[in-house]
């Protein structure tokens, strides 16, 4: 048989069964678009989440005080408190360890910012120049914070946008001086939009300068400290030597943990790819159902058609083609169904995107691909009982069927 | 396949053929020992009782159904040895069958229903697109070939099923009852077309219950509880 008289003949037979053909492709169309547009939401979170931590780079490292340990265990029974990471270690490890490219400390505290009769409680971030340089940190006006010793205070500060607008309304604020707590700060530049969002809302923060953070929260101890890696240099031996280095500093026991966000973000991708597939394997179940209905409608259809069979073999049409007959009919219900299904899963991940414009929404052509395999593969499994059951009847019994 | 070429023209030999069925304990012999030989070119009636297995025959003949015993042979072919495969063969190349009740598909039109062998054949259009139009022709139905069955006369719908059964041009025409469905004027008319089909060279065989009918056949044969009790020719 020629494949233009098969699609006309396969295509005049669902016509002619419009209501249980339509039930067929609804069925299928919804279990293609549940897995293309779960499997783009999917995508969407894990690029979301990704794109949350892309801003610390592979290159990167973070080193906070005590010991997190990722093996479990009891914790020591002669507990000492968690030596502080001071600045004399910042500077020493800035001196000593091969491959740094970038190294600042972080001391992060609350206080009460205040301009003029306005005054709000803000987070206040001390650091050093290369803290915008590590986090890319964008200026919107004025500069970043001054490349100073580590050591020196001095009153100045950058400013968050959404604070700025706080305080100052459409004024301008740049060398304007600003009470952080009982200091007063000259403000040297206004910061770009979110900054980032690792836990924290940048753009309400206020930096200044570390050693001027310390006196204002009296403390000596650094919150965290960024390491930036330089190029061709692995992250790993840095990592070692740091890690060397403070336990040298302290006594010889190693109580500062050092974060890599490169695996932080390796882990984060395996993690949503599972939820991913834990989800698309969720919404296949329906792929499954749609197939049961295949199965069932193709039975339907040889049972109806069974005088017809007869007819066909009767005026020469082998088994094989028969059965071709059948499975195609359900298989090209099961394509057009899944194709449809494909266009509204696109659609309504299109219409998401829309919606969350930061949410990288897309569904991989693996997906889609997968998806009319699938449908395309269980129409065929589930049909081919009932075909083969029409291709077998013998001629004469069939036509005599009432 | 078995195959003795060119000897005798010959075509359909049946040789002790039974087809036995059973309901429950109790046999059905609906052929007992069949032998029948039918040359090219015949025209033959069958008649006989209901239940005498006239239609199990013109099964049988047409390879629609599998004595149980005996040898069938057709242009020199021996069947019982076939897969089901080449049966399907021969039906479409050699066989065409005309039951009572039509058996047309509803939501094809004359032309198509009447093309179909040729469809699942799979000849091409260009091929098949004039061979059905001569069919339609011959048949008188030109001007209905775009209708549906439900929109044809019962006359017309058996024309049809003969057009779609001489459209791959076979050696032999089995028709069961033709006219059984008909009233007596269009059955006159698809017997007309059926005979004149015969004069062309078409082996034809007719079963029928009307005798008038059967007498205008140049070969009777009578049945009776599955075997040939006359065979006469004028
Ligand atoms: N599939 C079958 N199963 C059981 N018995 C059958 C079957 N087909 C035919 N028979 C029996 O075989 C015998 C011959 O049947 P057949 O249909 O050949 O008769 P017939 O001469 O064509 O009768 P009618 O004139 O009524 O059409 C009958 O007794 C019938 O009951
Ligand atoms: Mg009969």
């Amino acid at each position: 048989m020629r494949l233009l008289d098969i699609i006309q003949f396969t295509g005049q037979t669902l016509g002619r069964h419009r209501f249980r053909s339509a039930m067929t492709l609804v069925s299928m169309a919804i279990g293609v678009a549940a897995v293309v547009t779960l499997t783009g939401l999917g995508e969407g979170a894990r690029g979301y989440v990704l794109g949350q931590f892309s801003f610390l780079g592979t290159d990167t490292l973070i080193m906070f005080p005590g010991r997190r340990e990722t093996t479990g265990g009891m914790p020591p029974v002669t507990g000492s408190a968690a030596r502080d990471i001071t600045l004399a270690d910042t500077r020493t490890l800035k001196r000593v360890v091969r491959g740094l490219e970038q190294v600042a400390p972080l001391v992060v505290g609350s206080a009460t910012i205040s301009y003029e009769s306005r005054s709000r409680e803000s987070v206040t971030i001390g650091t050093t120049a290369s803290f915008f340089e590590i986090r890319e940190i964008q200026m919107r006006r004025g500069k970043p914070l001054p490349d100073l010793p580590m050591e020196q205070a001095k009153n100045i500060c950058v400013i968050g946008e959404t604070l700025k607008t706080e305080l100052f309304g459409n004024s301008p604020a740049i060398g304007k001086w600003l009470r952080v707590s009982d200091r007063r700060c000259r403000i040297i530049g206004l910061t770009e939009g979110r900054g980032d969002a690792f836990g924290m809302d940048l753009s309400d923060a206020v930096f200044i300068p570390v050693a001027t953070a310390q006196s204002l929260f009296n403390t000596e101890a650094l919150f965290r400290v960024f390491f930036k890696v330089k190029k061709n240099y692995s992250l790993t031996k840095v990592e070692q030597q740091l890690l060397q280095i403070m336990k040298e500093r302290h006594q010889g026991e190693l109580d500062v943990t050092l974060v890599r966000p490169d695996a932080m973000i390796s882990t984060f991708n395996d993690l949503l790819l599972a939820l991913t597939f834990a989800i698309v394997g969720i919404a296949s179940i329906s792929l499954l159902v749609a197939g049961i209905l295949i199965m069932n409608i193709t039975l339907i259809s040889v049972t109806q058609r069974t005088r017809e069979i007869g007819l066909l073999k009767a005026i020469g049409a082998p088994a094989s083609q028969i059965r071709m007959l059948f499975l195609t009919e359900a298989s090209l219900l099961a394509l057009i169904g899944a194709v449809t299904g494909v266009l509204i899963g696109e659609a309504l991940v299109f219409t998401g995107t829309r919606l969350f414009p930061d949410i990288p929404f897309r569904t991989p052509y693996w997906a889609i691909f997968s998806a009319l395999a699938i449908a395309f593969a269980t129409s065929t499994v589930f049909a081919y009982l009932p075909a083969n059951r029409a291709a077998k009847l013998e001629p004469v019994n069939a036509l005599s069927v009432k | 396949m078995k195959q003795v070429l060119g000897y005798d023209p010959k075509m359909i030999e049946l040789s002790e053929i039974c087809r036995t069925f059973y309901l429950g304990e109790q046999a059905v012999h609906a052929l007992n020992k069949v032998n029948l030989r039918i040359e090219q070119g015949e025209y033959i009636s069958v008649m006989g009782p209901s239940g005498s297995g006239k239609s199990t025959l013109l099964n049988a003949i047409g390879l629609l159904d599998r004595p149980n015993s005996g040898e069938y042979l057709i242009d020199n072919i021996a069947t019982s040895s076939l897969k089901e495969e080449q049966r399907a063969a021969i039906r479409r190349d050699k066989i065409g069958f005309v039951f009572q009740s039509y058996h047309l598909i509803g939501r094809l039109s004359a032309q198509e229903n009447i093309a179909l062998p040729m469809v699942l054949a799979g000849v091409a259009p260009s091929q098949r697109d004039p061979a059905v139009k001569q069919v339609l022709a011959k048949l008188g139905l030109t001007d209905r070939a775009h209708h549906l069955p439900n929109q044809l006369s019962g006359g017309q719908r058996q024309r049809v099923a003969i057009g779609r059964a001489i459209l791959m041009n076979p050696s032999i025409l089995l028709a069961d009852e033709p006219t059984g469905n008909l009233d007596s004027k269009s059955g006159a008319e698809v017997i007309e077309v059926l005979e004149q089909l015969n004069q062309q060279g078409i082996t034809l065989l007719v079963v029928t219950h009307d005798g008038a009918l059967g007498k205008r056949a140049r070969r009777r044969i009578r049945m009776v509880d599955g075997k040939i009790v006359d065979d006469i020719r004028q």
